[in-house]
């Protein structure tokens, strides 16, 4: 029986009725990617201020659903005042997170709040919802033009 | 050479009240649990499930008589060929075509209508000629047509739709122009329910001599489909969508008009003789036919319809009607749902929005339920658009769907509203 109560933990549920950096576009916003699934429809845009290798601001606007929204969320308040390598170690933890066994993944990785979205991992089908925002993320980081999808 | 043949269907005359829970056991598939749940299947309009019938007569196809058609001199070719084009008989009669060389098979509704767009209208098109179809078309009615636009210099209009998702029937008569060159129009929307009205559209449309096409996806399997009183010039649907297998399906067009109209694919089975220099095509049907055909999805398909006739359309329509008044009822019901699609005629499609839940996440539990229904923008990112949703949750109901379908929808988006307003 799956317990809908571990993929829609409260932070989520908290994140999507009231996300964070939501919608904004720093004003000196210097990286942005556009990250799109054409099936389901979840869409965002992503905006990032870098200076010095530090994610100084951030902030995204568009719509998707209650995971891909809180996971964008969750991440901007993750990666704000971080440097970029920070922000790309952070990335491949959550990709762990959301696509390897609980008993494979780091204990203790220091995940802090994003391990609410391990909940995921038992619903395949949205788990392409979980990783939007990181994969816009990665494209905003390495200044790619094409928007991302994880469908 | 056939004959128009009066439309005879055996089952009309001696219906008796369909009953939709004798009609759910001949399908195997829906005897099983979904998460530890009864399946309860509501995304009819994205395909059907299959009776036994269907799926007996596939089996009997590759266990005794795979062939392939119109081809061999031996027997097995023969019960091939005998079981493919009877098959086409029982399209012919499933629309009452007047003539069976007017019914093609083809993969689906979508490769009807590019078969249309590119062998119909693209030789016919000139630059700033005008192409109508409506704003609730799915994407497979919009995009054959744009890419006939690209080749010819076409342009595409789009008849508005109001609040309730009704097509606006005064714009269409204004559209209708002297470049107007054809009209496709969806004959019942896949993500909004709404029936439009066909054949006011047909007759305003052959007035200033201009072809209509009807997409009939949704259609054919919910409402008795007579092209020759339709009057359409074609007509288009998927057998996955009648109950039977995927990548098959008709498209029906007047023998006129595929007469003139030049092939669409080339290759075996649609050629009397071929040179180097010069080929001659078949006769109709055929011409349409390139290659070794779906032959077993044929045989389904002309299961499925057997099986719809013998239910009755009627009989099948009148039930979905009242799933539909009970479906819409209850829905609306419920705190924070806005229902998309709420037009005056319409099928048993309730379309959804609930405040504050994402469609997807509408799904994903609902799943959880057993209850297995779309969500998304449906192939209509234009309807979105125009309702200004991102996505919509979709209950679409089939002839085995009951009451206690209804309460199960129900109870599910009851437990969405809890969870997420915990």
């Amino acid at each position: 029986m799956m317990d809908l109560r571990n993929l829609y933990e409260e932070v989520i549920l908290d994140h999507n009725r009231n996300p964070r950096n939501y919608p904004k576009r720093p004003a000196s916003t210097n990286r942005s990617a556009h990250g799109f699934n054409p099936l389901c429809g979840d869409d965002f845009h992503l905006h990032l201020q870098v200076k010095d290798g530090i994610i100084e601001d951030v902030g995204f606007e568009g719509a998707g659903c209650a995971i891909s929204t809180a996971s964008a969320s969750l991440m901007t308040e993750a990666i704000k005042g971080k440097d970029e390598a920070h922000a790309k170690q952070l990335f491949e933890q959550v990709h762990h997170l959301l696509t390897q066994s609980p008993e494979t993944a780091t204990p203790g990785s220091g995940l802090g709040k994003l391990s609410v979205l391990g909940g995921v991992i038992d619903y395949p089908m949205r788990v392409k919802c979980a990783s939007l925002a990181w994969h816009t993320l990665q494209a905003a980081l390495e200044q790619l033009d094409t928007p991302v999808s994880t469908e | 050479m056939s004959q128009p043949r009066e439309r005879v269907n055996i089952a009309r005359s001696t219906q008796a009240v369909f009953d939709p829970y004798k009609a759910r056991r001949d399908f195997p598939i829906l005897d099983q649990e979904v998460n530890g749940k009864p399946l309860i299947y509501l995304d009819n309009a994205a395909t059907s499930q299959k009776p036994k019938t269907v799926i007996d007569a596939i089996n009997h196809y590759y266990t005794h008589d795979n062939s392939n058609v119109h081809r061999g001199l031996h027997t097995l070719s023969e019960r091939a060929t005998r079981d493919y084009e009877g098959a086409r008989d029982t399209a012919r009669d499933f629309i009452n075509a007047r003539d069976r060389r007017e019914t093609i098979f083809v993969r689906g509704t979508t490769e009807a209508i590019n078969l249309v767009a590119q062998s119909y209208a693209r030789p016919r098109l000139e630059p700033d000629d005008e192409l109508i179809i409506s704003h609730m078309e799915h994407h497979s009615n919009i995009v054959p047509w744009q890419l006939v636009c690209e080749q010819t210099g076409a342009k595409l209009r789009v008849v508005p739709i109001n609040d309730d998702a009704e097509l606006m029937l005064e714009r269409y008569l204004e559209l209708l122009g002297p470049r107007t060159r054809f009209v496709s129009v969806v004959y019942q929307s896949n993500s909004l329910g709404t029936i439009n009205p066909v054949r006011e559209m047909i007759t305003a449309a052959h007035e200033r001599g201009i072809p209509v096409l009807l997409d009939g996806a949704q259609a054919a399997q919910h409402m008795r489909v007579d092209v020759q009183e339709l009057d359409c010039d074609f007509f288009a649907f998927s057998g996955h969508k009648v109950y039977g297998p995927t990548g098959i399906g008709i498209l029906y067009g007047k023998e006129q008009h595929l007469t003139e109209m030049t092939p669409y694919q080339g290759g075996g089975d649609m050629i009397k003789s071929v040179s180097f220099e010069e080929t001659l095509y078949n006769d109709l049907p055929y011409k349409f036919e390139a290659g070794t055909p779906n032959i077993a999805g044929a045989i389904g398909l002309g299961a499925a319809m057997n099986y719809v006739s013998g239910h009755g359309l009627e009989a099948i329509e009148q039930h979905e009607k009242s799933l539909l008044a009970q479906a819409s009822d209850a829905v609306a019901a419920i705190p924070g749902v806005r229902l998309i699609g709420t037009a005056r005629v319409k099928a048993a499609v309730v379309g959804f929005v609930m405040e504050g839940i994402h469609a997807h996440d509408v799904g994903t539990i609902l799943d959880a339920e057993g209850v297995a229904i779309r969500a998304g923008h449906h192939c209509t990112m234009p309807v979105m658009k125009r309702f200004g949703v991102p996505a919509t949750a979709r209950a679409s109901f089939g002839l085995y769907n009951t009451k206690e379908d209804i309460d199960a929808l129900v109870a599910g988006l009851h437990k969405a509203r809890e969870l997420f307003d915990r």
